[in-house]
């Protein structure tokens, strides 16, 4: 499966976005607009962020490499290997838990053929497992891109792959747009 | 039924739209306060109304608001807490999508009284969906002159943002809140000094949570009396329950505090009752965090009085026998529920959000869901479960943050009331479910 190539700069378009988040917080604290960015960094570059991109969105910001690499490693939803096309997050704490998310994450892997944490050998999927993903009255729940899906059972489960493995499911999108 | 505060209009379709949060009274408590209440008298209703902040700890709204250093010449901000990552908690979520405008109308009344004049909304970013939603309302409250330059003449001026999180619980925690907000790592700050002299950008700030924020409209329309009039002792108002486990309906629900557990539990109005005529085992309250409680003590205080949903009662009995309102993220158990592979998966996520600044809690919530996997699977010893509650003792308090505590306390409530079952597992070499 090929993937698109990663970007190292941006579009005029995502500068105008950039910019225009920058404007939200206080002269002198662009800092403050990391977060976002490298959410839309990890969007426009494949679904993971490189060192390149993360270099990148430090001169964008006018800070320096290390303080972005810092966040990055920091917060879970940053991904600093690359992913497959199609991302898929099992949430797996205790009230998901409660409603079987164990058998849903069994019923990936095995479709899937691959374990928590890994990328099918095509590239399509990564099936990760995560925490909360405040939801829990319509557990169990899981979470691809910016899209939740809820009160899932295997049949559900085996709908979705068949459906995003025929449009070849892309799950990092950019956010904001 | 009971009085909906928050809940009244959630029904509505297109409730997220200006116009049909307009019709219904929308907006009507900033054309009130901008009109004719100072910023000191929102303040002072708020203070009447007795709300207790919403995101868990349960303080005092309008005295929170009266630490706020008016003196200093530096700007003030109101942040939104809508990180929303407590396990069992889904409320905000449904306020923030369903009903944006009722959290944008809030935060225009909250940062009035503030004097702020930039204001933010900090958002766990897994919940993308919902901030574009609150972005697309936002733009509509500027368009109609809600936000932006001179609020209807009045010389108010405010603007407001979403920011997205990026997928850490302890930036819920409203130090890590203003470190994530300011681009850095989510590491809590040692306290004092408190947000209200010291918060975004070393400014006076005051966190609340979207709850306490979406609230203000109700309380400002119909003042501050009317809200205290509902409820129990100091637990005033309604409250959202996000209910969820083995029960017939999980969901949310606003309650008028002081509602009877047991009520809450069984009837159809609510959850329903348990899940295909299983027996009620055990709760968790008010949020993973919070206390176990077995089905005795969650129906009744140990004196043998009906347990209530306040924050009072139930805390009633303290560690010994009771628990805690914190976040209304209810986690009901059947009878069929192990209790220490639930107990795994809260360690497991404690461990996993650790931002490990101190050691006791960087180390010790690895160890406690080290221990938990290895009794679970059948090779634990009793001495484990000793050990697990001397961990969980010497992490309780001796933390910057409350993270600390919040991993210590399941721990040491299901030893204590469920003992048996960690000794079974012991003694079995296995899981008895
Ligand atoms: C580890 C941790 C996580 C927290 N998570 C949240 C959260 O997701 N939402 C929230 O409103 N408050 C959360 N809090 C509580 C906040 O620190 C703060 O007390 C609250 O936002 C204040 O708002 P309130 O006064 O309106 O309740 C958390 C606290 C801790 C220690
Ligand atoms: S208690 Fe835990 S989460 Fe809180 S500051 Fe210390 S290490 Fe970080
Ligand atoms: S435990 Fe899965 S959404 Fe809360």
């Amino acid at each position: 499966m090929q993937q698109k190539p990663g970007i190292t700069e941006f579009n005029s378009e995502l500068l105008d976005l950039v910019n225009k988040i920058k404007k939200r917080y206080p002269e002198g604290r662009q800092k403050s607009a990391l977060l976002p960015v490298l959410h839309i960094a990890q969007a426009e570059n494949n679904g993971w962020l490189s060192s390149e991109i993360m270099d990148y969105v430090a001169s964008l910001l006018e800070i320096q490499p290390i303080e972005v690499y810092e966040v990055a490693t920091f917060y879970s939803m940053f991904n600093l290997q690359p992913v497959g096309n199609c991302v898929i997050e099992v949430c797996q704490t205790g009230p998901c838990w409660l409603n079987g998310a164990e058998e849903i994450l069994a019923h990936f892997e095995k479709r899937l053929g691959i374990k928590a944490g890994e990328t099918t050998p095509d590239g399509r999927f990564t099936l990760k497992t995560v925490e909360c993903l405040a939801a829990c009255g319509n557990a169990p729940v899981i979470q691809v891109g910016t899209e939740y899906h809820e009160n899932l059972n295997t049949t559900k489960a085996d709908e979705l792959l068949e459906k995003w493995t025929a449009e070849n499911k892309i799950s990092h999108t950019n956010p904001y747009l | 039924m009971a009085r909906k505060i928050l809940l009244e209009n959630i029904d509505v379709p297109g409730l997220a739209s200006y116009e049909v949060y307009r019709k219904l009274g929308g907006y009507t408590a900033v054309e009130k306060a901008l009109k004719n209440l100072s910023p000191d008298q929102v303040t002072q209703e708020v203070t009447k109304s007795g709300m207790r902040g919403r995101g868990g700890a349960g303080f005092p709204t309008g005295m929170k608001w009266g630490f706020v250093d008016k003196k200093s010449q530096n700007p003030r901000y109101l942040v939104c807490n809508f990180d929303e990552s407590e396990p069992g908690t889904f409320k905000d979520r449904h306020i923030g999508f369903l009903n944006p405008h009722q959290l944008i109308e809030g935060m225009i009344l909250g940062s009035y009284a503030l004097g702020a004049s930039t204001s933010y909304i900090y958002i766990r970013g897994e919940l993308f969906y919902v901030l574009r939603g609150l972005e697309k309302a936002i733009d509509e409250a500027y368009r109609n002159g809600f936000l932006g330059e001179n609020i209807m003449g009045s010389g108010y001026s405010l603007n407001l943002y979403c920011h997205p999180g990026a997928g850490a619980y302890i930036c819920g925690e409203e130090t890590a809140l203003l470190e994530s907000l300011e681009g850095k790592r989510g590491n809590p700050r040692i306290k004092p000094p408190f947000p209200a002299i010291f918060g975004l950008y070393g400014c006076p700030t005051v966190v609340n949570n979207v709850e306490t924020i979406a609230s203000l409209p109700w309380i400002i329309n119909n003042g501050g009396d009317a809200y205290a009039a509902i409820g129990i002792g100091n637990s005033k108002g309604t409250k959202l329950i996000s209910a969820c486990g083995h029960i017939n309906k999980p969901g949310i629900y606003e309650i008028e505090l002081g509602l009877p557990v047991e009520e809450f539990i069984y009837s159809d109005e609510y959850c329903g009752g348990i899940r295909n005529g299983n027996k009620l085992k055990a709760v968790v309250a008010g949020g993973s965090s919070v206390p176990i409680l077995p089905a005795h003590l969650i129906l009744k205080t140990a004196a043998g009085e009906p347990r209530l949903m306040s924050y009072e009662s139930l805390a009633e009995g303290g560690f010994k026998t009771g628990t805690m309102l914190g976040s209304g993220g209810f986690i009901v158990m059947d009878e069929k529920t192990c209790i220490v592979k639930n107990l795994l998966t809260f360690s497991r996520f404690y461990r996993h959000e650790s931002c490990g600044q101190c050691s006791p809690c960087r180390e010790g919530t690895g160890w406690m869901e080290k221990i938990l996997a290895r009794i679970e699977d059948g090779r634990g010893t009793m001495k484990d479960i000793d050990l697990l509650s001397n961990i969980a003792k010497h992490i309780d308090g001796n933390t910057i943050c409350p993270l600390g505590d919040a991993s210590a306390w399941p721990v040491a409530s299901a030893i204590l009331h469920f003992r048996e079952e960690f000794e079974e597992h012991v003694k079995l070499q296995k899981c008895p479910f």
